[in-house]
Order: structure tokens, then C-alpha cells, then sequence
């Protein structure tokens, strides 16, 4: 029995969460499915070979834009090539030397703001989704559906008012302002995502905790976080994209000292003769971080997606 | 990290009331969930409703705000309603959601069958119909502006196949399908119709969020049961006769939050047309978003009313959902 019940929980240990159950969720790799794809590849050779192809051509056809970038950033300081799709003579980063120099500044305070809202705005989500797994209260379910709509609104609606709140705490065109505001409207999100992450660790551990005299904190603490490290994971990369991606908070709440790195990038195309290098090797500055994250870790990029979606 | 050993038979043997989930468990759980519910009530519903006052009273600009109500009740939004750029921003925002969604959803859950079939390299196509997603509009947006520019990017692709008069893209200001021969009434001040600017803006939307579709639909395709399918071909059912029948109805749900939460992201968009093209010649690609960016540094009262509206819309879609999830919650 205990061995049964160890592997459950080592097995949530690696992540296994509401979130992965295939039924529900990203459910990128369970055995079944390359047993499917098997399936209907396996008709005609060139059935599969024709999905192959169209697959390919879909794909280069996506990379067009990421390409455009690239090869216009380094097509040097000047003047970007006549063609759109012509790869440059002698590609150079002086594009990026420029570009740098116009953004290092605003893509220290993206990462100023990025780093702690997302930190802070994931432990409050683990803490509540906790909470509403594991001691659901009388109306918990509706409470929570509340807290949700925050994720959905547009900010638009309530921007005025914020703007005023941090003008009377004198934190208006700050970065620890905007930070806050990041947390505060990052709280529904990573809440739902924890919470269906918890869904999937046994309740068992938490009445095994109970039993042993720990209280809710203490449970937390010394059961739930240690098994929380897949869902931490997953939450931070969701709040790390969606906050270094921001704009609109970004825009308004801060000063130009403050300014993150997608409203300076926005900035330069304001300018009247636009350096397209510079701005392509701009983008590719603001873009780095999150694709980087992507590529080194899309797997839990995309659960966090899935989590995203209430069900 | 290891997990602690839990002897569920000796957990069986007390009776259930000794478990300490009573009530006291459940006032302290209550007690540490309320600080966030109480900020998300400050921050989402009760600013809302300051913004909804704020639509209703005379305060234009700054920090001393005029709160007395705007005579008579609901002015502002009298005014905007008639204005040409309002219309054209709802015209604009109807037609930007109607081809998108068709383009995202479409384009997804073609990608997603395509992939899922894929004999290899499946998960590096996964990889780059996903990676759009990982970028800011502000990025994409700045990218496609480039690409669609009059003078640059595509164009001179087209003046060199020959086509001499290539399209102005984002500058175009006319309208397809315009009413233009009848007169439509005074109240209505703006040509019903597509913009063609706001084309490839629809498309840049498109392309960032067509992996988010193929996600949640590669999601939808490996929760299919196996058994399922096989069923099928032993009756003799082909490939066309297994997507029509089983495979589609199954990723149902799947198409539904897709729909949601797209239709929801291109109800507010913003920092795309902003970095694109921004209003446009005579508003053809505005957005609600950037008439509310704009006004709010000269108009509060018009830019909250503009807000309350666009609120309005996406909790119609929103809200029907999240009742939607919490009532299967609460059957589960």
C-alpha cells in the first residue's frame, strides 16, 4: 500500500497535474498519441510524405518574418537590403551596436520589473492555489471564479484609476509601481495554474501532514513547496513572457527613465528616418529573452498555456 | 525531493472526523485567500467601477479630478457613440475579430492535424508555429510594419515581378464592399465595409496566435481515445470519415476555449495596431484600445466610457465561460 501511494507521489513529484491529464490538457507526449500519429501516417507512403511537405512548407512559411529580422539586423548600420528577402553581402552587428546602446537601458528595467513581479506574483498563486485545492471552504469555487475575471478584463478599464493609486502613493512613473500593479493583475493566473497543478498531488500528503500535528503553513511549507518546483516552473515562464511583453502598463505607469524595453523599441519607430537595421536588431533584443526561454523550455511553456485556459 | 510515505491503510482505520479539515482548518484558509481576493476586488472590480464613474462625470484631465455628474446622466457616451472614429472602431474591431478568429482557428486546427500526423520531426514544428507566440505584439508588430511598409518589404518584391501599382497595405484608406450610393441615415457617419488597411494587421494577428490554436488543439487530438479510431477502421470508416466523425466532435471543447480566448484578445487589441500602423487614414485601423490611449490625456470621462464598453463585450464572451468552467467544476 505505502509503495503504491509513494509512487503517486513521487509521479506529481515530476509534474503529472490536472493540467496533463490527457484528457484535459497540453498532453504533449503521452505513449498514446505516437501510437495515433502512427496510425494515420500509416495508410500510403506518399499520404505521409504529402503531410511532410505541407508540414515544411507551413513551417518556412511561419520563419519568413523571424528570418526578415534576422537578416535585416545585419545588414549593418546604414541602410537595410533593397529586397525584403535578400540576405545581406556582408551581414555586420553594427545594427546591434546602435540598437543596444538605445535600449540597454530599458531592457535593465524590463528585467527589473519582470524579475520580481513574476516571483512575487508565483508565490502568492502557489500559496492561494494551495489553498483552494487542498481546503476548498464554503464557496471557495465561486470566490475563485471571481478572482478569474481579473485575468480576462481589458486593463483599459481600469487604468485611469491605477494611474490615480500610484499618483497618491507617489509611485507613479516608477518601476517599483508598475511592478506592483504586474503582481496584483498576475495573481488570477498563476492562482488558476497552481491551483490545477496542486489538483494533481494526492490529498493524502496533506492529510498524512495533518495527522502528524502540521498546520496549513507548516504543510506548505514542508510538504507542498518542496513537490511545487514543475509548478513553479511553468507559472514563472507564463508571468516572465506575459510581463516582459508588456505594453500598455509599461507605457503609462512609467516615466521615460523607467520605460521597459517594448516601449522604448516602440519609440523607435517614432522617429522620422527610421533605421530599419537598428530596429530589426531592436526587436531581436527585446524578442531574445522570452524565445530563449521558449526554446530552452517549451514544454512547460506550452502547459503553461494550456493552464491558462479554464476548462 | 523525496515524497513522504503515507500509510493509507492506517489512514483508513481513524474515523474521517478526526482529519483536521473542520472548521477552523477552514476559517484559517479563508483567512490567508482573503488579502488576495481583497486586492482583486480593489484592483479589478472596484476600479471598474470608478472607471464607470468616472465615464459618468465631468472629469476631462489631471490629478484634481471634477467629479460632479455630467448633465444630463450619460452624456459622454452620447458623444462618443455618434463620433466617426467610435464607429469606425467597432466597425474595425467586428471585422478584425471575424477574420481573425476564422484565420487562427482554421489555420490551427489544420496545422494541428497536419502536425499530429507527421511521421518526424514533429515536435520541431511544433516549435515553430509556437515561437510567434513567445513575441511581443510591440516585436511582431514592428517586424510586420517593415514587411508591409509601401516603399519596402513586400513591395519591392512586387514591383520586380512587374506589378506596377502594389498595394498601399496599412496606408490604404479605402473600403471594400462600401455602402456608398445609398445614404445610410445621418447617425451613422462612416462607410460600412472592410478596411483594407486593417488586413494585414489580421494577418501579423493571425500569424502570432495560430500556434495558440494548434496547441490547444494537438492537446485535444492526443486526449482522443485510441480505441476509438480503431473502432472505426475495423467498420471500414476512412481516414475523411474518422475527422468528420470522431475526431472533430472530440475537439469541441478544444475549438471553444480557442474561441474564447481569442475572440478576447482580439477584442483588445492594441499594442499590435499601435506598433503597425496606429489610426490610420481617416481611423480605418483603429482600435477601442487606442481611442482610449489617446484620449487619456485629454479626455478621462471619454476614454472610461470607451473602456466601459470594450469591458462590456469581452465580460459577454467572458463571463458565459467562466460560469461555464465553474459549473462543470462543481459537477466533477
Amino acid at each position: 500500500m505505502s509503495v503504491q501511494s509513494a509512487k503517486y507521489a513521487s509521479k506529481s513529484a515530476i509534474g503529472v497535474s490536472r493540467v496533463r491529464r490527457p484528457k484535459e490538457g497540453a498532453g504533449f507526449g503521452p505513449p498514446r498519441k505516437a501510437a495515433s500519429a502512427r496510425r494515420f501516417s500509416r495508410p500510403t507512403t506518399w499520404g505521409g510524405w504529402a503531410i511532410l511537405a505541407v508540414c515544411c512548407i507551413a513551417a518556412a512559411f511561419m520563419l519568413v518574418p523571424v528570418y526578415v529580422i534576422i537578416a535585416t539586423a545585419l545588414s549593418g548600420g546604414t541602410s537595410a537590403p533593397s529586397f525584403f528577402l535578400a540576405f545581406p553581402d556582408r551581414p555586420s552587428l553594427d545594427a546591434f551596436k546602435g540598437a543596444w546602446q538605445q535600449l540597454h537601458g530599458s531592457l535593465i528595467n524590463s528585467l527589473q520589473i519582470t524579475v520580481p513581479a513574476a516571483a512575487i506574483s508565483c508565490l502568492i498563486g502557489s500559496l492561494n492555489g494551495y489553498l483552494l485545492s487542498k481546503f476548498p471552504f464554503r464557496g471557495s469555487n465561486a470566490l475563485f471564479t471571481i478572482l478569474l475575471v481579473g485575468m480576462f478584463i481589458p486593463f483599459q478599464a481600469v487604468i485611469i484609476p491605477v494611474f490615480q493609486f500610484l499618483n497618491m502613493l507617489h509611485l507613479q512613473g516608477s518601476i517599483l509601481g508598475v511592478t506592483i500593479v504586474h503582481i496584483i493583475y498576475g495573481i488570477p493566473i498563476t492562482t488558476l495554474i497552481f491551483r490545477n497543478y496542486y489538483e494533481g498531488i494526492p490529498s493524502a500528503i496533506v492529510e498524512a501532514a495533518a495527522i502528524d500535528g502540521a498546520g496549513i503553513w507548516k504543510t506548505f511549507t514542508h510538504v507542498m513547496l518542496p513537490l511545487s518546483m514543475p509548478g513553479f516552473v511553468v507559472a514563472a515562464i507564463f508571468q516572465i513572457t506575459n510581463i516582459w511583453n508588456d505594453f500598455l502598463f509599461g507605457f503609462i505607469l512609467t516615466s521615460p527613465a523607467a520605460w521597459p524595453a517594448t516601449v522604448s523599441l516602440n519609440n523607435m519607430i517614432g522617429t522620422t528616418t527610421v533605421n530599419y537595421a537598428q530596429l530589426m536588431a531592436g526587436a531581436v533584443l527585446v524578442a531574445a529573452p522570452t524565445v530563449l526561454v521558449y526554446l530552452f523550455l517549451g514544454r512547460y511553456f506550452v502547459r503553461g498555456l494550456t493552464a491558462g485556459s479554464v476548462k | 525531493m523525496t515524497a513522504p510515505v503515507i500509510d493509507r491503510a492506517w489512514l483508513r482505520r481513524r474515523p474521517a472526523a478526526t482529519i483536521p479539515h473542520g472548521v477552523k482548518t477552514s476559517r484559517r484558509a479563508r483567512l490567508i485567500f482573503a488579502p488576495s481576493l481583497l486586492v482583486s476586488f480593489l484592483f479589478v472590480y472596484v476600479f471598474i467601477g470608478i472607471t464607470g464613474y468616472i465615464s459618468l462625470s465631468n472629469w476631462k484631465v489631471g490629478t484634481s479630478p471634477d467629479l460632479s455628474l455630467r448633465q444630463p446622466f450619460g452624456a459622454t457616451y452620447g458623444e462618443i457613440v455618434g463620433e466617426q472614429r467610435f464607429q469606425a472602431d467597432y466597425r474595425n474591431v467586428i471585422i478584425f475579430t471575424a477574420v481573425f478568429l476564422v484565420l487562427a482557428i482554421v489555420g490551427g486546427l489544420v496545422a494541428a492535424l497536419f502536425i499530429h500526423h507527421v511521421a518526424i520531426g514533429k515536435s520541431l514544428f511544433r516549435t515553430v508555429f509556437l515561437l510567434p507566440y513567445a513575441l511581443s505584439f510591440i516585436v511582431t508588430g514592428v517586424v510586420w510594419r517593415w514587411i508591409f511598409a509601401p516603399s519596402t518589404g513586400i513591395n519591392v518584391f512586387l514591383k520586380a515581378i512587374g506589378i506596377q501599382n502594389p498595394p498601399g497595405w496599412t496606408t490604404d484608406p479605402s473600403i471594400v464592399g462600401a455602402v456608398n450610393s445609398i445614404d445610410i441615415g445621418s447617425p451613422l457617419k462612416i462607410q460600412l465595409g472592410i478596411p483594407v488597411a486593417l488586413l494585414p494587421i489580421i494577418f501579423a494577428a493571425a500569424w502570432q496566435l495560430v500556434g495558440f490554436a494548434m496547441a490547444m488543439y494537438l492537446a485535444g487530438l492526443a486526449s482522443i481515445p485510441e480505441e476509438h479510431l480503431e473502432a472505426a477502421s475495423v467498420d471500414g470508416a476512412n481516414a475523411w470519415q474518422r475527422l468528420r466523425h470522431i475526431v472533430l466532435p472530440q475537439l469541441w471543447p478544444s475549438t471553444i476555449t480557442c474561441f474564447v480566448l481569442l475572440l478576447h484578445v482580439a477584442l483588445k487589441i492594441f499594442d499590435l495596431v499601435v506598433a503597425m500602423s496606429g489610426s490610420g487614414p481617416g481611423f480605418v485601423t483603429d482600435v477601442p484600445g487606442i481611442y482610449i490611449y489617446n484620449y487619456l490625456t485629454s479626455r478621462y470621462d471619454k476614454a472610461s466610457a470607451m473602456a466601459l464598453i470594450l469591458l462590456g463585450l469581452t465580460l459577454l464572451v467572458v463571463v458565459p465561460y467562466l460560469i461555464r468552467g465553474y459549473r462543470r467544476e462543481r459537477k466533477a
